[in-house]
């Protein structure tokens, strides 16, 4: 990725300028910024936080709550894109731990034992991809497609083990999780900080995030450098199983059921823009946990935003178009090239 | 006689670069004529203005005495001249048929008539005595065999001139016999052909006379009794440029020293004849040649990036088993690429990333470079070869190419190698940087190092190597010793007949 410090100054008078708009947080957080003041002007109440029945409820604490499961399955998005690879099997390993975690409870499993199967279950989607990839050299986006497109069948057929259609389950344990919460502070936030704490330490904090954006920068460099990429590239598509295997624990939990057809459909589009939004390019080499955070929140809060505006909700989906549009457009270095420039001129 | 095809007085300048200089050249009807010259001779640049892909700035051409304007590659065509280009230019997963019908297709109704399209197919390859299914992948079939269909593709019933780019680079010895079959039944034919290799040998079994460039100029045009293989290479090479380099003698002898690093028999098939090489610390090896002699594939055998199909390599005594990259790392063995682009630099990190990923990843993922000590090791390496960066933590790609070329350089020096093999280390760098290099190569050496350079500058191997394997024809031909190391010795060894 270019940043737009790459672009010379014309006066010296500029480089704060430039210095701003050239650090790559700032049009995510301008756009959430300008989502924010609309939803103030809309509706005064929005940023309104309370304590209801011992936890925290709002707005804003609706939007982080929410956003925990596309949050997860982004991060894990994030690193397979900074090997150049795409995942889209996300949603259908949501779909398929969902259909494990019913299944085992309805086995009478003890349910700390169905949590770690059901984890399991979503490393072997994330080996079975990594297989494809790394190994037999398929292209990720078809090697993805082949488990996007079976994986909710296989729920489907999970389900049918044990003749549940659409079987409901109660947990304290994984709804504790999903849907309780620690003092004021819903648990799927703390367990969310801790994920992407120990993520952010594995990639920033050892030398597997700079090998993964070698592979992906350059895969010819990083075979002469020595790097063995089949292990890292298994490695990205792991992080990425387990991420969405966490996330289907989640929303599994939340709905109280398995619905291998509709649970995290479509979230794998949601997290690739989250990626994108936070400035990783699908051309890989680099990989930006935090920023694409950002973006998982500049889309929910849109989604949030509308929902509580009270515009119809049909224009849910028209509306983020425009705006993620918007900050794709802000994020292009060309077009903040011109802006600056012109900038520049009327000030001269 | 007239000839079939004449260039006179060609001339084509890109923006900084003379690429032909009033070039005359003349092809007769039944005659294989090759064109030789170094990388950047304007080979191709000659070829692109006959075919009609490029527009020369003067100068004209005349198809049998007559005078012809080739203003694309349609005029080419139509005037009888077919191009069968250096890389197969057809697709390999469609069938034969419809290869040889990308052009132009036989249509009913504004239709393709596929029926008539596979009859014209068998016509053509027929001409050229090949039975295939047409139907079948184009890329099921042999590399030789996808070579003659593009052949077939240029071939119509008025070609009169044929030209064969680089036609031979991937085929073995037996798949040379059999286009060469074909070129000579063609040639019979009256067709006059154009012929560009790098194989000399391939050249004085074919060709009736030759043509060398040298810098856009024609610096000989002989038939080939008169212009012998040590005639032909000085000429290719050039001589002007000679300048006797000093080279630095060296304190002690490093031939009684135990070698470092042994190939024996090391090859691949198609890629590289199995040679033999040995390896001292303290010594540079130089690796001279032609372009595509095996210059590179000699080096990436050695480090591994070219899996071997046979032959032993033994490096510090110790015979190495699996040949990887990853592995000659933690053998101590360091490669420096000549491709910067594909296989040297990482574009979008920073210098400092670049640079400290050699030891990284000797060190393996867990043992991770703190900042502090990242930011010491760039510092270092900048200084110690002179980066020119404004700070470590610029991407790479913002460097100048010869800044990258050190780049990678210093990566492969944190790593701590033992061995160290350098492909092309001065490629597209400024006199004075090219001085540094050489002068570093030196220093390392003094420290211990075992040096592996393969270049095409011999003036480069001469001021460097303290011996020197020739290479021809992706083939190793002879080593030269230290002490008859200079331009004269390198040129009569490449040009040297036999093997």
């Amino acid at each position: 990725m270019k940043h737009s410090a790459d672009i010379q100054a014309e006066t010296p008078s500029f480089s704060w300028l430039r210095a701003i708009f050239g650090h790559r947080a700032v049009w995510p957080i301008v756009a959430l910024a300008l989502i924010f003041i609309v939803d103030g002007v809309i509706s005064p109440g929005f940023f309104h936080i309370r304590i209801v029945e011992g936890r925290l409820f709002g707005n804003l604490i609706d939007i982080l709550y929410r956003a925990v499961p596309t949050a997860l399955v982004a991060l894990g998005m994030a690193a397979v894109i900074g090997t150049k690879g795409i995942d889209l099997s996300v949603g259908s390993i949501i779909a398929i731990v969902g259909a494990v975690i019913t299944w085992r409870i309805h086995a009478g499993d003890p349910h700390w034992l169905v949590l770690l199967i059901a984890l399991g279950a979503a490393l072997l989607c994330g080996l079975w991809n990594g297989f494809l990839v790394a190994v037999l050299d398929i292209q990720p986006i078809i090697a993805t497609l082949i488990l996007m497109t079976s994986g909710r069948g296989i729920g489907l057929m999970i389900n049918l083990l044990y003749g549940g259609t659409n079987p409901s389950f109660t947990s304290p344990l994984l709804q504790g999780l999903s849907v309780g919460h620690i003092g004021l502070i819903p648990t799927r936030l703390i367990l969310f900080a801790a994920i992407f704490f120990l993520l952010w330490l594995a990639i920033r904090r050892t030398a597997f995030g700079l090998f993964l954006e070698s592979v992906g920068g350059n895969a010819g460099a990083a075979k002469i450098v020595g790097i063995n990429a089949r292990l890292i590239i298994y490695a990205a598509y792991l992080i990425s199983g387990f991420c969405s295997g966490w996330a289907g624990i989640v929303l599994a939990a939340d709905t109280h059921t398995s619905d291998p057809v509709s649970i995290g459909l479509y979230i794998e589009l949601d997290a690739i823009l989250a990626v994108v939004i936070g400035g990783g390019s699908l051309s890989g080499g680099r990989v930006y946990l935090g920023m694409t955070i950002l973006g998982v929140l500049v889309i929910q809060a849109l989604t949030t935003s509308i929902l509580t505006s009270g515009l119809p909700p049909e224009y849910n989906l028209v509306v983020k178009a425009i705006v993620v549009i918007i900050v794709l457009l802000l994020q292009s270095t060309n077009l903040r090239a011109a802006l600056y420039n012109a900038f520049a001129r009327t000030k001269r | 006689m007239v000839a079939r095809i004449e260039m006179l007085g060609v001339s084509k300048a890109f923006p900084g670069v003379r690429a032909l200089e009033r070039v005359d050249f003349q092809v007769e009807a039944g005659e294989v004529h090759a064109l030789m010259g170094e990388n950047g001779a304007g080979k191709s640049t000659l070829i692109k203005i006959m075919t009609g892909a490029l527009q020369g700035d003067e100068g004209e051409i005349r198809l049998d005495g007559r005078p012809v304007h080739i203003g694309k590659t349609g005029d080419a065509q139509a005037l009888g001249i077919g191009t069968v280009y250096q890389e197969v230019n057809l697709v390999p997963t469609m069938s034969v048929t419809k290869n040889l019908t990308l052009v132009r297709q036989p249509r009913r109704f504004g239709l393709i008539d596929w029926g008539a399209a596979r009859k014209r197919a068998r016509e053509r390859l027929k001409r050229l005595d090949i039975d295939i299914d047409v139907e079948r992948p184009l890329g099921s079939y042999s590399v030789a065999i996808q070579q003659l269909v593009a052949i077939a593709r240029a071939l119509e019933d008025d070609t009169r001139v044929l030209v064969l780019d680089e036609p031979t680079a991937s085929l073995d010895a037996n798949e040379v016999a059999l286009l060469f079959r074909i070129v000579r039944d063609l040639k019979a034919r009256g067709i006059a052909i154009v012929f560009i290799t790098h194989f000399i040998d391939q050249v004085y079994e074919i060709a009736d006379r030759i043509s060398v460039l040298r810098n856009g100029r024609l610096v000989g045009c002989a038939p080939i009794a008169e212009l012998p293989r040590q005639k032909m290479v000085p000429l290719m090479l050039g001589r002007e440029l000679e300048r006797t380099e000093q080279r630095a003698s060296r304190a002690a002898s490093t031939a009684l020293d135990k070698p470092i690093l042994v190939a024996e028999g090391l090859g691949r098939r198609r890629v590289m004849a199995p040679f033999d090489l040995t390896l001292h610390p303290g010594e540079v090896v130089g690796l001279s040649g032609l372009l595509g002699s095996g210059r590179t594939e000699v080096a990436k055998l050695i480090f591994g990036a070219i899996r071997p199909d046979s032959g032993k390599l033994t490096v510090g005594g110790a015979p190495v088993t699996s040949a990887s990259p990853s592995h000659s790392l933690h053998l101590g063995i360091a490669f420096c690429p000549e491709d910067r682009k594909a296989e040297g630099v990482f574009g979008e990190l920073t210098v400092r990333e670049n640079i400290i990923l050699g030891l990284q990843t000797k060190r393996g993922w867990l043992r991770r470079l703190s900042h502090l000590e990242q930011e010491a090791l760039a510092q270092e390496m900048i200084k110690a070869l002179a980066i020119a960066t404004p700070d470590a933590d610029k991407p790479v790609s913002q460097l100048s190419g010869g800044n990258q070329q050190k780049v990678v350089l210093a990566r492969a020096l944190t790593a701590e190698p033992r061995i160290l093999i350098l492909d092309e280390p001065t490629r597209g760098i400024d006199v004075g940087a090219h001085a540094e290099i050489v002068a570093l190569i030196r220093r390392l050496c003094a420290q211990g190092l075992a040096l592996l350079v393969a270049s095409s500058e011999l003036d480069e191997l001469v001021a460097v190597s303290d011996r020197l394997a020739v290479l021809r024809d992706r083939r190793k031909i002879g080593e030269i010793e230290e002490r008859d190391i200079n331009r004269q010795t390198i040129i009569d060894t490449i040009a040297g007949a036999g093997t």
